[in-house]
């Protein structure tokens, strides 16, 4: 029977069906991080049982870290209490811990992919709903709750019926400055934060053939926003370039062997998926949203939309944009802003900082902006200093912190304050997402660059002309 | 760990008729630094509940005295977002055995079952008849039958039938976890890890 990418990956990862009920799903690799697991841990205590595979579990600390002065004990008690007890409980279970000042530390869904830890067609888990990010490389991952970190991690299962399946289509060639972000950006636009809720979706189609992994991870990591759990790619030579080498892939006769696994891991021409829905490159433009959530996102030159033409419900739509304090069919371009946030599991990988430099290089920081350009990883900030792309930012009045989720979701000191606007790379526009108040418009990098650089937002495409123009 | 038993719950419900309500307004971030599961229903809602000098915001439907019970009424799409059980554990904690919406997001409705709060959606006309209910009578009461899988607002008799899988709906009645059945199959799983390279 022909079977779709998702299929092949979860049906051979099932380890008992019950009828009327979910999969026992077996989880190959388990990322562990400090907010969502120590009531896990504490749930194995109170059991008195072990991680049953420590060696398939890795920790590190990410979502409550400062990101400056990562050397110094970290100030707030709570955060500083949560870092211990990963740290301890990790020991206690002989889990990998890469803690703050580790070299191998950053966002968890950075370092994954980075050493290797995520390979094609594994089950990967994660308190965290952005785990969708390893979808990329053909492997079915998605975010858990707290409980479902503790079945991982005394049992290597979690227990889930199979999602419907969903391929999104998208064809042709992307126009300039329309970046991985945008193309996700504008299905989240066109399919809601609910249109695939119940779904796993697999990208498919040349725009995401002709990506890089970097630009793959992207999307899927916004998989999760249009509800889908998760979103995967198809390996192909890309992906095993990508990871070839990398300090937890397979070496030697054991990546023949992979590589032959691995090589199965595609749709069948005649899979049937549940739902399918098909976009034209050439529709997508540079994205920014208005509103708050990341359904709410137009191309850059267009205007807010009115009311009366938006699904769902009128007062719903009114109340965010009462929250964000725009009006219906204001312009985006030309609105001020106050802070820009470079980073995150979305967008803090080296080609995100490259992207941003390209459009910073031989301007300046605009005096009314606030910026935070936080690299997703340790190996992360080593590349943007090696390229010499720190010294584009510094000389454009730009300072570099240290690894972490930093203000995408603010549990750190990284906090916008109430009242003022955000262009950021990030993932949520939620109310209060980037702290109490905030208001966070979600672009790509050169967007975020061009905010930067003018104090509003501003198409980079016309700055990408002036550029060519000198 | 084992939870509460649910069978049927009978109570008036607190609507909140706002679509898309994501787990960053349920529970935010910044209350998420507990390294155990209590105390998480004080920071239900935190920023919809309270001004920023920790005053009750005297509109929002939680500090309105003339809505309680133990079921939360939400509009479309309710628990999008982060993955964070905290957003689950603060609608428990708060005294919510149930939440309806004519949708929920997967992972939130998930984090529900896995503790013991039913989530129970309805079509948007029967949401909708919900929401006029309580608004007609804020004491008003539905009838949540979870052997029936079938919720009644009791004032009208109005009914509609509800999906839950056998599985979920055995625990729940029952009040078991996932935990204890993996580890009851434990053997199978181990045979399943010896057949699967790292």
């Amino acid at each position: 029977m022909s079977k779709t990418l998702f299929d092949k990956v979860w049906d051979s990862h099932v380890v008992k069906h019950i009828e009327n009920g979910p999969d026992v799903l077996f989880i190959d690799r388990h990322l562990v991080h400090e907010v969502t697991s120590p009531v896990a841990f504490l749930g194995l205590k109170n059991r008195g049982i072990k991680v049953l595979y420590p060696e398939r579990t890795f920790a590190t600390a990410d979502h409550n870290t400062p990101t400056r002065n990562q050397h110094l004990p970290v100030k707030d008690p709570l955060s500083a209490n949560q870092l211990k007890a990963l740290e301890e409980n990790a020991n206690a279970h002989n889990i990998p811990y890469w803690g703050l000042g580790h070299k191998k530390n950053g966002i968890v869904h950075v370092i994954g992919p980075e050493n290797g830890i995520t390979v094609p067609g594994a089950t990967i888990v994660c308190g965290d709903s952005h785990t969708s990010t390893h979808g990329a490389f053909g492997a079915i991952a998605f975010g858990i709750g707290t409980s479902e970190v503790e079945m991982v991690l005394s049992t290597q299962c979690i227990m889930q019926p199979k999602p419907k399946s969903l391929r999104i289509n998208v064809n042709g060639e992307l126009s300039e400055a329309v970046t991985p972000k945008d193309v996700a950006l504008f299905i989240i636009s066109k399919l809601s934060t609910s249109g695939a809720t119940g779904y796993f979706a697999e990208y498919a189609g040349d725009v995401f053939k002709n990506m890089s992994m970097e630009g793959r991870m992207t999307v899927c990591n916004l998989s999760i926003e249009m509800g889908a759990r998760g979103g995967m790619i198809a390996p192909d030579e890309t992906t095993f370039e990508y990871i070839k080498g990398r300090e937890y892939t397979p070496k030697g006769k054991d990546w023949d062997a992979a590589m032959e696994y691995w090589s199965t891991l595609y749709s069948d021409d005649d899979a049937e998926f549940d739902k399918e829905v098909t976009f034209d490159a050439s529709e997508i433009e540079p994205m920014i949203t208005f509103g708050t959530n990341p359904g709410m996102g137009i191309g850059i030159s267009k205007d807010i939309p009115l009311a009366e033409t938006i699904d769902g419900s009128p007062a719903t739509y009114k109340k965010s944009l009462e929250y964000m304090d725009y009006s219906e069919g204001e312009a985006m371009v030309g609105k001020p802003i106050d802070f820009v946030f470079l980073g995150s599991c979305t967008n803090g990988r080296i080609e995100d900082f490259r992207a941003f430099a390209s459009i910073i290089k031989g301007r300046k920081k605009a005096d009314n902006v606030t910026a935070w350009l936080v690299p997703g990883s340790h190996k992360v900030e080593a590349a943007i200093r090696e390229e010499g792309i720190l010294d584009i930012l510094t000389e454009a009045g730009f300072e570099l912190r240290e690894p972490g989720c930093s203000a995408c979701l603010a549990m750190n000191d990284d906090k916008i304050p109430a009242g003022k606007y955000a262009v950021s790379t990030s993932n949520r526009n939620f109310e209060g997402r980037q702290g109490p108040g905030a208001r966070t418009l979600l672009a790509s990098p050169l967007v975020a660059a061009a905010a930067a650089v003018t104090g509003k937002v501003t198409d980079p495409r016309e700055l990408m002309q002036e550029e060519v123009l000198a | 760990m084992a939870y509460d038993k649910f069978n049927i719950l009978t109570s008036s419900a607190v609507p909140l008729p706002i679509e898309n309500v994501d787990t960053d307004q349920i529970i935010p971030a910044r209350f998420l630094k507990a390294t155990e599961r209590k105390g998480f229903g004080d920071n239900l809602f935190r920023d919809w509940r309270y001004n920023s000098d920790d005053t009750p915001k005297e509109q929002f439907v939680l500090n309105n005295p003339i809505y309680s019970g133990k079921i939360l009424v939400g509009g479309k799409n309710f628990g999008s977002g982060s993955s964070r059980e905290h957003a689950a554990w603060a609608v428990y904690d708060y005294g919510f055995r149930c939440v309806v919406s004519s949708f929920f997001a997967d992972i939130f409705r998930g984090n529900c079952l896995n503790i013991g709060v039913l989530p129970v959606q309805v079509s948007p006309e029967f949401l909708d008849k919900i929401f006029k209910a309580i608004e007609a009578d804020p004491k008003t009461e539905l009838e949540i039958n979870l052997p029936e899988q079938k919720i009644t607002i009791l004032a009208t008799g109005e009914s509609e039938s509800f999906d839950i899988n056998d599985y979920k709906k055995g625990n729940m009645l029952n009040g078991f976890d996932d935990i204890d059945y993996l580890l009851n199959i434990q053997k199978d799983i181990e045979k399943y890890a010896e057949s699967t390279p790292l």
